[in-house]
């Protein structure tokens, strides 16, 4: 193995395995596959109303879901990280908001070597529970 | 391809990246180079925090910022781990019920030598920890093992490391195949991702240090056991080298590993070589 001072790029696989029908309403679908589908646009969830917001910024601040404020501040939030960047203004900068799925979903995709977690790849948040995080990041 | 090095740019060095798109993983016949590992995780730190003094490093998040570097010099004279140093110093003397002391498993009495440990024992093929020497010469005398993660290994390991404190990191790699293998080991445990995070110790401690994660302070890889075991308020007591692993992979959702298993004793291993020249500073205090 040659000296690399960063992280070895043979990420361990979790398994992608079928979801409790019990606790969701979108059973049977591998993670990855829907989100192959919100990726190509084909299953885009009617965005915004205004409880998805309110459920999606309690997802990103509960230290058991998102825990996002871990590593950025976001407006509200209470004892953030340093380790990535403030989330603000972020409609301008992602208009699209199947980049920020992407993001949450899996962020090595975009960059190797990133610190966020792939929240989507490894099954720490369900594609509903993205979707509501994305309502919310686009009122930042 | 773009984005993503510009990611990269953004998040390291320029030198590093230019390495690590120089040396883009060429396997199996590379030579496994200790010493030359050890100049580059070294400079890579100083070079990251140019303003840290060398010798520095082996404080932890305090090296960090010169804010709680204040905090903890005013902590530090009323120092909470000092009911164990008292106990590791009763506890180093007092004879076990066969009549022998730890004096007969180590040399000096145990005391200065914290800086030797972890070593690679050539007779068993395996690295051996302090913590595991100590078990075992209580075993070999007729003693039931302490935990390894707190309490009296804390205590013990605490004195042992407070008699050495100022002394350098002396680490050896002697020449067999398998000491090599042990330190290639614990690297690759350092520097792989695992768990729901998907983190590596790596990506907190070379990636992030002095960043915070909540409200805690990164420490910096370079110098991380320098300082241990460690009191932490957090614990409510003192903590050993084993404790801080099992901690930092179930805190990142990972499957931690038992005490002292072959793989923690590698990633010890490795860790500690590459701080040789830094100076011993435990027991610590953290936050
Ligand atoms: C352990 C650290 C960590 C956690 C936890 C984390 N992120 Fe990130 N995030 C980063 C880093 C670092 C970046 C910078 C880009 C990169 O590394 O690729 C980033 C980038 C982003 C970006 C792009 C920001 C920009 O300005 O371009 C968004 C959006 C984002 N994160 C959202 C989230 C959300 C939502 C959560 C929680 C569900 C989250 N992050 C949790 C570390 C983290
Ligand atoms: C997601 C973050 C994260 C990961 C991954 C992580 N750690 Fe830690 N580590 C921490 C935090 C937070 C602390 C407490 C603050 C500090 O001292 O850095 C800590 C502290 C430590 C300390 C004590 C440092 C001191 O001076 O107080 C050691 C040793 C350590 N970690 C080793 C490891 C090893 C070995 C691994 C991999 C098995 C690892 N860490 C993985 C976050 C992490």
């Amino acid at each position: 193995m040659p000296f690399v001072l960063l992280n070895n790029s043979a990420n361990e696989i979790i398994e992608i395995t079928f979801r409790n029908d019990a606790l969701t309403a979108f059973p049977r679908k591998p993670a990855l596959l829907v989100a192959l589908a919100l990726l190509a646009g084909a299953a885009m969830a009617p965005a915004g109303a205004q409880s998805t917001v309110t459920e999606g910024q309690k997802l990103a601040f509960d230290r058991g879901k998102g825990n996002c404020l871990t590593c950025h501040v976001i407006k509200g939030g209470d004892l953030p990280g340093t380790i990535g960047p403030e989330l603000k203004d972020i409609k301008s900068k992602y208009p699209d908001r199947n980049e920020l799925t992407a993001i949450i979903f899996d962020e090595t995709k975009r960059n190797p070597q990133t610190m966020m977690p792939p929240f989507g790849r490894n099954r720490i948040l369900t594609e509903q529970e993205i979707d509501a995080i994305v309502d919310f990041l686009q009122t930042l | 391809m773009k984005v993503r090095i510009h990611l990269l740019l953004g998040s390291l060095g320029a030198a590093l990246v230019a390495f690590a798109l120089a040396a883009p993983r060429v396997t199996a016949a590379d030579k496994v180079d200790p010493v030359a590992d050890a100049k580059a995780f070294q400079n890579f730190f100083f070079q990251k925090f140019p303003n840290v003094k060398h010798e520095d490093f082996v404080n932890g998040p305090y090296s960090m910022n010169e804010d709680m570097k204040r905090q903890w010099q005013e902590k530090e004279e009323f120092p909470p781990y000092e009911f164990a140093l008292d106990a590791g110093k009763e506890m180093l003397s007092t004879p076990f019920k066969n009549g022998k002391t730890y004096a007969d498993c180590f040399p000096n009495g145990g005391i200065g030598i914290r800086q030797n440990y972890p070593y690679f024992d050539s007779g068993e093929g395996k690295v051996v920890t302090l913590e595991l020497a100590l078990n075992r010469c209580r075993e070999a005398n007729g003693e039931a093992p302490y935990s390894y993660v707190k309490d009296e290994m804390a205590s013990l390991t605490a004195y042992m490391a407070y008699t050495s404190r100022g002394k350098p990191m002396d680490i050896k790699i002697p020449d067999d195949p398998r000491a090599l293998a042990a330190y290639e080991n614990g690297k690759r445990y350092f520097y792989t991702r695992r768990g729901q995070m998907n983190f590596s110790c790596a990506s907190c401690h070379v990636q992030s240090p002095g960043e915070r994660i909540r409200a805690e302070t990164l420490a910096p890889a370079l110098g991380i056991l320098n300082a241990m075991p460690i009191y932490r308020s957090e614990w409510s007591g003192m903590g050993t080298t084993s404790r801080r692993f099992v901690t930092c992979n179930s805190q990142t959702r990972a499957v931690p590993l038992e005490p002292q298993s072959d793989e923690y004793r590698d990633v010890e291993y490795f860790l500690s070589y590459v701080a040789n020249g830094l100076p011993i500073s435990g027991p610590g205090a953290r936050p």
